[in-house]
């Protein structure tokens, strides 16, 4: 364990080094961010400002978008699935192979690390830019729902990266896989409920994308804390939720087997 | 003349020497299309969700939107299919200290940074942008005259300078900090208001992003040209009048940089 701990303490200073890096990074985005929040002014305001689109008001279409970006600093993988790549691509788990610290949990650890100082960088500008829209941004509807969503925020955290070390595992056997890559992530995108919120669309779309592990990487954390998603459904969706992250993790140990039976270690 | 046949020729070169590289990781390169066309569909998507919920988004309808889209892809593929890798590669060159041998060979370096590499990838997507507009146009029962389409061509030339001259201003920093990619990259998220409609937008955000960075006018220009929403000749003018202007600065700031140049490498 604490070998562990120790990974984490190096990577965050190593991932300190790109600060300006990820202010930049935050800064950049909020332009997309803020284009889209008028984008949906627009719409509402050409309704007469008071419509109601898959069962959210103008304010909480805005809040919705808000909480997309703080979930996403919190849950994203930056550039993880590269690495990784670039460390089987190079030869540079031959090292793992041979010592008593398991690749996956080290990778994990970078992950935590870099999302520390990702937050930490980014959690200045955030707060600015939810400042200016304060009056859209509320607070859960109780501490306990909080809880609920901070332990979801952590589901969430550990799905995106299961599935992208998975996917990342695809080096083993393709020399670029950047382009699968980019392929996965727009799914993400758009089933994870990045670009808009599930519920404008058709409701059997929506339960198709449900059976998928999408929306459990953005879209239902977002859902507790607006406390759109109580009860039943709530238990429900968490233990789903588990589940993704167990089969996600599963497969990504799956994946690795795979690889290293095949490997032979490049570079040397 | 002379001096021009000579560049056309060094330009060939390259463009072949493009085509043997693309050509030899050929599943690489229809992945590549894969992936654009993606995100491209994705876009569309998010315009019949959008317009599931309305019937007009300022004075755009939907279709006049898909147009929108089409366009701005069509911009922003030809622009990758020339400038892009070269402009992200700039800091790598600038890194290894590569930039020495460019710069030492009897050519204008800038021309060499900027097309040394051309995305042939990308003209396949441009051509998909181009139908699903002549889809849309369809839809819309458009007419353009032959005036409209040649004033289209010409401000999406214009757009892909606008495009290209911004990006290398950014790409050009890269002689004052190594980290200039993230940079490169953050240009991105300006693509994604390029194909916004400008009239979701008011005030600062607006005149920002018309007046000072005009990526809101580079798609939105053509497109209205072509659907007859053109409100004023001023328009065009301002998205020409800034191209010019931000070509300018490009040039002044590649040059003032270049003097800083120290190489890396010995």
């Amino acid at each position: 364990m604490k070998k562990y701990l120790h990974v984490i303490n190096v990577g965050f200073q190593n991932n300190l080094q790109y600060r300006f890096n990820y202010l930049t990074r935050t800064l950049f985005s909020f332009i997309p961010l803020f284009a889209m929040l008028s984008l949906w002014r627009t719409i509402y305001g050409g309704a007469g400002g008071a419509g109601d689109h898959g069962g959210f008001s103008q304010s909480q279409m805005i809040f919705y978008y808000l909480l997309v970006a703080v979930v996403d600093v919190f849950t994203a993988v930056n550039e993880d699935d590269w690495q990784i790549a670039a460390d089987i691509r190079e030869g540079n788990i031959n090292q793992f192979l041979l010592k008593p610290v398991d690749y996956l949990w080290y990778r994990l650890c970078l992950f935590v690390s870099g999302r520390l100082a990702f937050v930490l960088m980014a959690a200045l500008p955030l707060a600015v830019f939810i400042f200016c829209f304060r009056q859209y941004f509320l607070p859960p509807p109780d501490v306990f729902t909080f809880g609920i969503f901070l332990a979801s925020l952590v589901l969430t955290a550990l799905l995106q990266f299961f599935i992208s070390y998975a996917m990342a595992m695809l080096a083993f056997w393709l020399l670029e896989i950047s382009t699968f890559i980019f392929i996965l992530y727009a799914f993400e995108y758009l089933a994870s409920g990045h670009l808009f919120p599930l519920d404008v669309l058709p409701s059997a779309l929506k339960g198709i994308l449900f059976a998928t592990p999408f929306p459990y990487q953005l879209y239902f954390p977002i859902q507790i804390y607006m406390g759109k998603v109580a009860g039943v459904g709530l238990a429900l969706g968490l233990v789903t939720q588990f589940l993704w992250v167990v089969v996600a993790y599963g497969f990504a140990r799956f994946m690795w087997r795979r690889g290293v039976r095949k490997y032979s270690a490049f570079g040397g | 003349m002379k001096r021009l046949r000579r560049y056309l020729d060094l330009y060939a070169a390259l463009w072949k020497n493009s085509v043997t590289r693309e050509m030899s990781f050929k599943g690489n390169f229809l992945l590549w299309i894969v992936v654009e066309l993606l995100w491209f569909g994705l876009q569309l998507c998010f315009i019949s969700v959008l317009y599931s919920q309305t019937e007009h988004i300022g004075s755009w309808t939907k279709w006049q939107m898909v147009l929108l889209v089409g366009a701005s892809n069509f911009i922003q593929q030809l622009y990758q299919a020339f400038f892009l890798t070269n402009c992200t590669n700039l800091s790598e060159l600038v890194r290894t200290g590569k930039l020495d041998f460019l710069l030492l060979l009897p050519v204008n370096t800038r021309f060499l940074v900027s097309l040394r590499v051309v995305d042939l990838g990308a003209f396949v997507n441009a051509l998909f942008a181009v139908c699903v507009m002549a889809f849309a146009a369809v839809k819309l029962n458009l007419h353009p005259t032959l005036g409209q389409f040649a004033g289209f061509a010409a401000l999406c030339v214009v757009g892909v300078l606008i495009h290209y001259s911004l990006m290398f201003i950014l790409a050009t920093i890269c002689f004052w900090t190594v980290r200039a990619q993230g940079i490169v990259w953050g240009y991105y998220n300006l693509f994604n208001i390029a194909r916004m409609p400008d009239e979701a937008f008011r005030g600062a955000f607006k005149a920002v992003f018309t007046f000072a960075l005009p990526v809101l006018l580079v798609s939105n220009v053509p497109t209205r040209v072509l659907a007859d929403k053109i409100y004023s000749p001023s328009a065009w003018l301002l998205l020409v009048g800034v191209a010019f202007v931000w070509l300018a600065v490009s040039e002044w700031f590649w040059r003032f940089s270049v003097r800083r140049y120290t190489s890396a490498s010995s």
